[in-house]
This record gives C-alpha cells, structure tokens and sequence, in this order.
C-alpha cells in the first residue's frame, strides 16, 4: 500500500461537481506535481487533503491509517484539527499573519501546540499529586514543579532551534525580525514555506506558491521547493508553472473538468501524452509561455 | 463667583465622566457578544440580533433613555431605577449597538486566509480568533472606534432628560437663574476631554503601525 492513498474524492458544490471520483496514490519521499486550467479542481482537491473543504465521498489514507472517510457525521468533522497536522499547506497569497515577526509567524503554530502538551502534562501532574499519600505530597510538588520547568525550557530551546534552522533553510535568516509588509512577495512566500515546515507535517502541499509573484521573484521560490526535495520530503504541488514540474515531479497528474484525464511520469505526460485534452493543454500553456516571453 | 461655577461644573462633570466610563466598560465587550451573535450562523439568534441593533439604532437614544426610566414603572407598576442608573443602562444597549456593528465590520474585513492559515496549522478556533485576527481588528476599528467614542462623551449630555445632574444639566439650571456664560464654559470641559481622547487614540494608532494589514 502506498504512503498516501486518495480513493475516489467528490466535492460538490451547489449544483456543479468539481470533483468527480479523484483516486491517486504517492510514495513517501516523492514529488507529485498536479497540472491542469483554472477552474478544473486542482485547488479544490489540494484544500480537501488538508480538509478546508471536506469532500462529500471519497477515503484518505495516509501510512496506513484513515485519516478521512466521507460520511461519518459531526464528531469525525471535529477530530479532523489534528489530523491536519499531516498535512501542511502553502498558500498562493502566503497568507502570513501581518502582526508577527518572520521568526513568530514560524515560531506561533509550534508554541502554541507545545503549550498544550504542557498544560495536559500538568494537568496529569496534578492528577498524581492529588492521588498521593498528604506526607508525601510537598516532596513530590517539588518534583514535578522541576521537572515541569524542564519541560518548558526544553520545548522552548527545540522549538527556537527549529526556528532558525528553517530560516537558514529558506535564506531569510537575516529577516528574521522583519515583518511580512516589509518582505517581497518571494520573501513571503518563503517564510510561509518555513512556516508550513515547522509543524513537520507528512504532505506538504503548494497552491500555485508562484502565481501570485513577479516573474523574476518565482526563481527564489522554486528554488527552495527543489532545495526541499532532496531532503526526501513528501509534496504536491499544484503548479502552473510546466517547467518546473518537468524538472521536480516524480509523478504528474492532469485534471481536467474534475477528473483525472492523465497520469503518470513527467516523460510519460509531457513526452507524449495520450490523451488530447492534455496535448491541448500542453500546447495552449507552451504558446502562452512563448507569449508572455514576447511581451 | 467663577470658581464656585467651575467647581459646581466639575461637579456635574464627574457625573459625566462616571456615565462615559460605565458605558464603556459595558459596552465594549458587550458589543464584541452581539457582533458575534449577528455573525452566528444559527438564524434565529442571528434574526433576533439583527433585529434588536435595527430597533436600538432606529432610535432616538433619549427616547431610550426615557423608556428604560419610566417604562418599567408605567408598563409593569414597578419602581424607578435610580437615574443615573437607568441612563448607564440605557447608553450601554445603545452603544453596544453601534459597536457591534464596528466589530462585525472589522471581524468580517480579515481575509479567510488569515482563518485558512491558522486552521491548517493546527490551530482551534478560538486561538484563531485570539493569536491571529483580534490584533487585525483591534488595528481596522480604532478610526471608527474614536470617533463613536468621541460621540458619547457629548451624548452625554441627554442624560439631563430625566434631571440627571450632569455637566449641561448643572449650567442649564445657571441660564434659568439669569446667568448664561457657564452653559458656554462647559464647552471647556468637552474640549478638553475630548482632546485628551483625540491624543490617546491618536497613541494608540501610533503604537499599531508597525504592521499593516
């Protein structure tokens, strides 16, 4: 069984389908690039595996476990904040949070995540001490209390050193206590990929990161995607950019019209296409590439 | 003769004060309740809130006042509130009302990115709305903000419909003694209230600049 397995996803809403039966699997460590026009469902898609939008049919397995299963009322709706956490998201507006450092908007997610380990750690610390004998109990107060503040103090040093590691990764160390208005969009877009790190998630997922760039910015943040890769990170990416999913995708998918249409290596759907809406496609973006190169 | 005026004044001016203050303390919060019950997505709640911010700002606020200080003894036999009581209760529905509506401007003004953003890091709802969009609200409503509470500081003066003794009221009873400057002097009052205010949230602006939304 592969790492993820997404089985026969539906999404509809009102009255037009944008999913029609989506089923693909991917193998840890690879990259998948998924390719197609606007309006076709590959964002749709990318925002139902980190359950923005919940599909209406349709199974999520990830490592072997059901993260998701259509129809199985409220309560699984409300576990589905942690299961999440598989799964990180890059937007196509960054979407960084405006009052924040570069260093807190990465840091936030992880402190706040850990301050909730540490309050169920109390919270079970309090138990054992109620539980214990009255002679016994100043003894061990003492105990947990330092080993509570050890706790705190290690949360704190992971998580400051997983800060900066992620800055040094995407090349902002030296923004670190710039705010996004002060950032270019490639810079932002980059501090939201460090951000999407820091929660380790399993998947990590793109949402066109470039479209919403200068066009000399998108080099930048390309290059960080591919830096990512060697470091046998598991990634969609849904991307309009052809070249680079030639050049970092170990599978592509096209979707068209909220189905699969093709799939396979980027030789297989690049080289030669079998069906004729991705050779429209490929031949409709190549001539707007060459376009805009002649603007 | 001038200082016993002044002094009478502040008199009267610390009753206002003690109304602006209350209101706002009350009405602060109690707006942020009702913006979220106008947001809500269970439609009655939502419909009754809608409702009741129509009625309260399709009205006069001393018609208000009056109702909340006689209506209870008129419709149900009961006795009066004290009045400076009734006229606090009265601006606080008021002003709760026109917050409401300043909040659920600034609360529906933050991109659903923001929510997106935090909800695909984990967050829950409410450290959402704390870590990530208060700050971006705060900063989006202080202009219409001061400019509301600028307005209730002269609101105020409605009080005096039911003889609440304040600063207007005070120099409205030396006009009917034949002596009409103090009504003028109170002007002093407001400016300088109003002006110390203006600074504050000017300050306050000042101290939010350092991001942009």
């Amino acid at each position: 069984m592969a790492f993820l397995e997404v089985k026969n996803y539906r999404k509809r809403f009102g009255d037009t389908e944008v999913l029609k039966g989506i089923s693909f699997s991917l193998e840890k460590g690879e990259v998948l690039a998924v390719i197609g026009s606007s309006g076709g469902g590959k964002t749709t898609l990318l925002r139902c595996l980190n359950f923005l939008e919940i599909p209406d049919e349709g199974t999520l397995t990830l490592g072997g476990e059901v993260l998701f299963e259509a129809g199985q009322g409220k309560a699984a709706l409300a576990r589905l904040r942690k299961k999440r956490l598989h799964f990180g998201l890059v937007f196509q507006q960054f979407n960084l949070f405006p009052q924040y450092t570069v260093y807190k908007n990465i840091l936030l997610a992880q402190a706040l995540l850990a301050k909730e380990a540490f309050q169920r750690k109390k919270k079970d610390f309090a138990a054992v001490l109620k539980a214990a004998p009255p002679s016994e109990r100043k003894k061990l107060k003492g105990e947990q209390r330092k080993i509570l503040s050890e706790i705190r103090a290690n949360q704190k040093q992971r998580m400051e050193e997983r800060t900066e590691r992620l800055l040094v990764r995407v090349g902002l160390s030296e923004k670190r206590d710039a705010y996004p208005y002060q950032l270019s969009g490639g810079q932002q877009q980059r501090v939201a990929i460090a951000r999407a790190l820091a929660l380790s998630p399993d998947i990590l997922c793109f949402d066109e990161p470039t479209s919403a760039l200068d066009p000399e910015l998108t080099g930048e943040v390309l290059r960080v995607i591919k830096g990512l890769k060697s470091s046998d990170s598991t990634m969609i990416v849904v991307t309009h950019e052809m070249e680079f999913a030639k050049s970092v995708a170990d599978h592509v998918i096209f979707i068209a019209d909220g189905v699969i249409e093709e799939e396979g290596t980027p030789e297989e759907v690049f080289g030669s296409p079998r069906s004729e809406k991705t050779r429209a496609f490929l031949r409709s973006s190549e001539q707007n590439r060459l376009g805009g190169e002649d603007a | 003769m001038f200082w016993q005026v002044t002094l009478n004044l502040l008199e009267g001016f610390g009753v206002t004060c003690l109304i602006f203050a209350a209101t706002l303390v009350c009405a602060l919060p109690l707006g942020l309740i009702l913006a979220f019950g106008s947001m809500s997505k269970f439609k009655p709640l939502k419909a009754v809130v809608k409702v009741f911010v129509w009625i309260i700002r399709g009205t006069p606020l001393m018609l208000q006042i009056l109702v909340i200080y006689y209506g209870p003894a008129l419709l149900f036999g009961w006795g009066f509130l004290d009045r400076v009581v009734a006229v606090i209760v009265a601006f606080v529905i008021n002003y709760a009302c026109y917050f409401s509506e300043i909040y659920r401007g600034g609360i529906e003004s933050i991109s659903k990115g923001q929510y997106e953003a935090g909800q695909v890091l984990g967050m829950t709802k409410s450290q959402i709305f704390f870590k990530v969009v208060l700050l971006q609200v705060v900063k989006r409503i202080v202009p219409p903000m001061s400019n509301e509470v600028i307005t209730l500081v002269k609101d105020t003066s409605l009080a005096r419909i039911i003889v609440v003794e304040e600063i207007l009221k005070v120099a409205y009873d030396y006009t009917i003694r034949g002596l009409i400057w103090p009504l003028f002097y109170t002007a002093v009052y407001y400016l300088i209230f109003v002006g110390v205010l203006t600074l504050l949230f000017g300050f306050i602006e000042k101290k939010l600049n350092y991001f942009r939304v």
